[in-house]
């Protein structure tokens, strides 16, 4: 057990599953990087380096680098998967999926339902997702609640490097069709990680910290600012429940539910644009399955419905800040509305 | 190219057994007993049996919306196969896919696929295992003239190059994208020209000729097999109903479809394996009774058959949720 950055727990999962099943491949443009070049392979090991150093060790039979070809690899790995693989393929920005949604959606969701349970895809698609680096509109999205709209789709979402690890190698082994999105700003953040191999279950939250007297429902990069607002308030003697779901599909409803129970209060937190996002979909949640703990309205706090804007002072507004993610805290606590009620 | 006369006897068996499949499924739609949408084969056997007569369960194909002709060519049950169609249950699929999903993973049979374009990903993502396991076997994509201009077919073309997958690319060329004709709807002379483009060795047949397509066939297998990357097959071979059933045709001429009725696959492969003396009318003519049958069989158990159980609806969705 050592302290390990975010990058370095997914490329642990990724080495470790490799070693153990010779079935799991990596696919995807500059996972390695370098051939047809005149310099090194390997010269990327990912855009951002999360892949650096597995061709070294598995050759390029099982880390393929594609064309810029999105359509045909994604698709080429849900073959795959359906035929007998445990493909990792990487969708390098999750915002690209409007070139190969078809073939996941349509395609790899699918099979197993339209063929009478007769196909297994156990397929992984890894994607960076989020915004934060200033790169805009289109390499800066979301998106989770797309994929988790889909049936025949898991969605996972770690916020950390413990669990980035442990989902991944989940996801490795489960065998439905898993989409997993990594924060951009989180490949930095570290926290110990085991050496050996372990899995996290899908559909089980992380309470990352107890309270009494609010739920805060977070995901990804959000919940270590969630986490931030609730060490301030505990300051202050306000109790916060933050819970980190860690796969939206499926979701963790009973925590949410016992915790809202308890506390009367929830404020959701994600970065996500607000019409149908998750955001939304566990206040309905709530709202159908919890309205009688509810002692005041539910509070979202997410992106606009606003495309990523490009100018860093834009790009910070629309991300929800920890300021903000306190004000909707607050706000629950002290709802003017109930007290009118009354 | 020698066949033996079991080979022959099984293209035929092949090629009339779909034959029969498609005109019954064809009185059967009219008469209301299947749902949704189907979309036949009719006309194009020799192309489909000439693809798929030497391979085996576990080499794949994907096929397109029009797939009961490629289902029947890799061997597919006739009767689960109708009892799907009809959306009863125990059918291939349990009545969950119907005509457009048609499959049979044990057959290697990928599925037929609705979305025009959809299979050659997955197809190369077949031959991408073959690979990877060394398993010496090859994945056939079947895509229509409609098909092939899909972004989907040209990035599987280059991606079958670039990673030397043994794959096949069949484009069945049967001269209509829906209501559109190929001489509108694709800007080059024909479709193995543009698979060319893309590296790999290309062709044009006759669809038609189950022998001309066989021997295609066969080169491109030997290539695959052999670690010599991708083929692309393109087969000409008019269809004899609408794009789908129901489909008034009213975008060909009558004269061009009798036409095509008059140059039948089936007719013109009896008639050379005969005057050959390769096999016998009456073998050919009993083979016609025993699919005549097979079918009469397959639609009475799809009728026979009971709807789903409303617990199939969530049934599989995930393995494990």
């Amino acid at each position: 057990m050592q302290k390990k950055s975010y990058r370095q727990a997914v490329n642990e999962a990724l080495r470790q599953e490799m070693r153990r099943d010779p079935r799991v491949v990596l696919i995807g443009e500059d996972v390695a990087g370098g051939h047809g070049g005149s310099g090194e392979i390997d010269a990327y090991g990912g855009v951002l380096g999360v892949t650096k150093g597995l061709i070294g060790e598995f050759g390029a039979d099982r880390v393929i680098d594609t064309p810029i070809t999105e359509s045909g690899f994604i698709g080429m790995a849900a073959g795959a998967a359906a035929t007998g693989l445990r493909p990792v393929v990487e969708l390098m920005f999750v915002d690209f999926l409007g070139v190969c949604f078809d073939q996941i959606f349509n395609q790899a969701a699918k099979f197993r339902y339209m063929f009478g349970g007769h196909a297994r895809t156990p397929l992984v698609v890894r994607a960076m997702a989020g915004a934060g680096l200033r790169a805009a509109a289109q390499h800066s999205q979301m998106l989770d609640s797309i994929f988790t709209h889909i049936p025949g789709l898991k969605v996972v979402m770690p916020s950390n490097a413990y669990d980035a690890k442990g989902l991944l190698i989940q996801a490795i082994r489960d065998d439905d069709p898993v989409i997993f999105l990594e924060h951009k700003t989180l490949y930095d953040t570290e926290t110990d990680v085991p050496d050996d191999a372990y899995t996290i279950p899908f559909g089980e939250a992380n309470i990352v910290c107890d309270g009494d007297d609010a739920t805060i429902v977070a995901f990804s990069a959000m919940v270590p600012r969630c986490k931030a607002v609730a060490d301030k308030l505990a300051g202050e003697g306000i109790s916060v429940e933050v819970i980190d779901p860690r796969t939206t599909s499926p979701l963790d409803e009973a925590s949410i539910l016992e915790s809202v129970e308890r506390t009367g209060r929830l404020i959701v937190v994600n970065e996500d644009n607000p019409r149908c996002s998750m955001a939304s979909d566990i206040a309905a949640l709530v709202a159908e399955k919890g309205f009688y703990s509810l002692r005041a309205p539910v509070k979202s706090v997410t992106a606009p419905h606003t495309p990523v804007p490009f100018s860093p002072a834009l790009e910070d507004l629309y991300v929800p800040s920890i300021a903000r993610i306190e004000a909707a805290v607050r706000a629950a606590l002290s709802d003017p509305a109930r007290i009118a009620a009354q | 190219m020698q066949f033996t006369r079991d080979q022959l006897l099984d293209a035929y068996c092949r090629m009339a057994r779909i034959r029969a499949f498609e005109d019954r499924v064809n009185i059967e739609f009219s008469n209301g007993n299947v749902p949704g949408f189907v979309h036949l084969y009719a006309g194009q056997e020799a192309s489909g049996v000439g693809i798929c007569l030497g391979l085996g369960d576990d080499d794949w194909i994907g096929s397109t919306h029009r797939g009961h002709g490629h289902c029947i060519a890799k061997g597919c049950d006739v009767k689960g196969m109708m009892v799907e169609i009809f959306g009863k249950e125990g059918g291939l699929c349990r009545g969950k896919g119907g005509s457009m999903h048609i499959a049979d993973l044990s057959k290697g049979m990928l599925g037929a696929n609705a979305i025009v374009g959809g299979n050659p990903p997955l197809v190369i993502g077949a031959a991408l295992t073959a690979k990877t396991l060394k398993t010496g076997k090859l994945a056939v994509s079947f895509t229509g003239d409609g098909g092939a201009n899909q972004g989907t077919m040209f990035e599987a073309m280059n991606l079958a190059v670039v990673l030397k997958l043994p794959a096949i690319f069949v484009l069945e060329n049967n001269g209509y994208g829906e209501g559109t004709g190929v001489s509108y709807h694709c800007g080059a002379k024909d479709l193995a020209s543009r698979a060319a483009a893309f590296g790999m060795p290309a062709s044009t047949v006759d669809g038609t000729d189950f022998f001309s397509v066989a021997e295609a066939m066969r080169e491109a297998a030997e290539r695959a097999r052999g670690g010599g990357g991708p083929t692309a097959i393109e087969t000409t071979c008019p269809r004899y109903y609408g794009h789908f059933v129901g489909d008034p045709q009213l975008y060909r001429s009558k004269s061009e479809i009798k036409a095509a009725r008059e140059n039948d696959p089936i007719g013109k492969f009896r008639a050379k394996v005969v005057a050959a003396a390769l096999l016998g009318a009456a073998q050919l003519d009993s083979i016609d009774r025993e699919v005549a049958e097979e079918v009469e069989d397959a639609v009475a158990a799809a009728s026979g058959a009971k709807w789903p159980s409303p617990a199939e609806l969530e049934r599989d969705v995930y393995v494990q949720y």
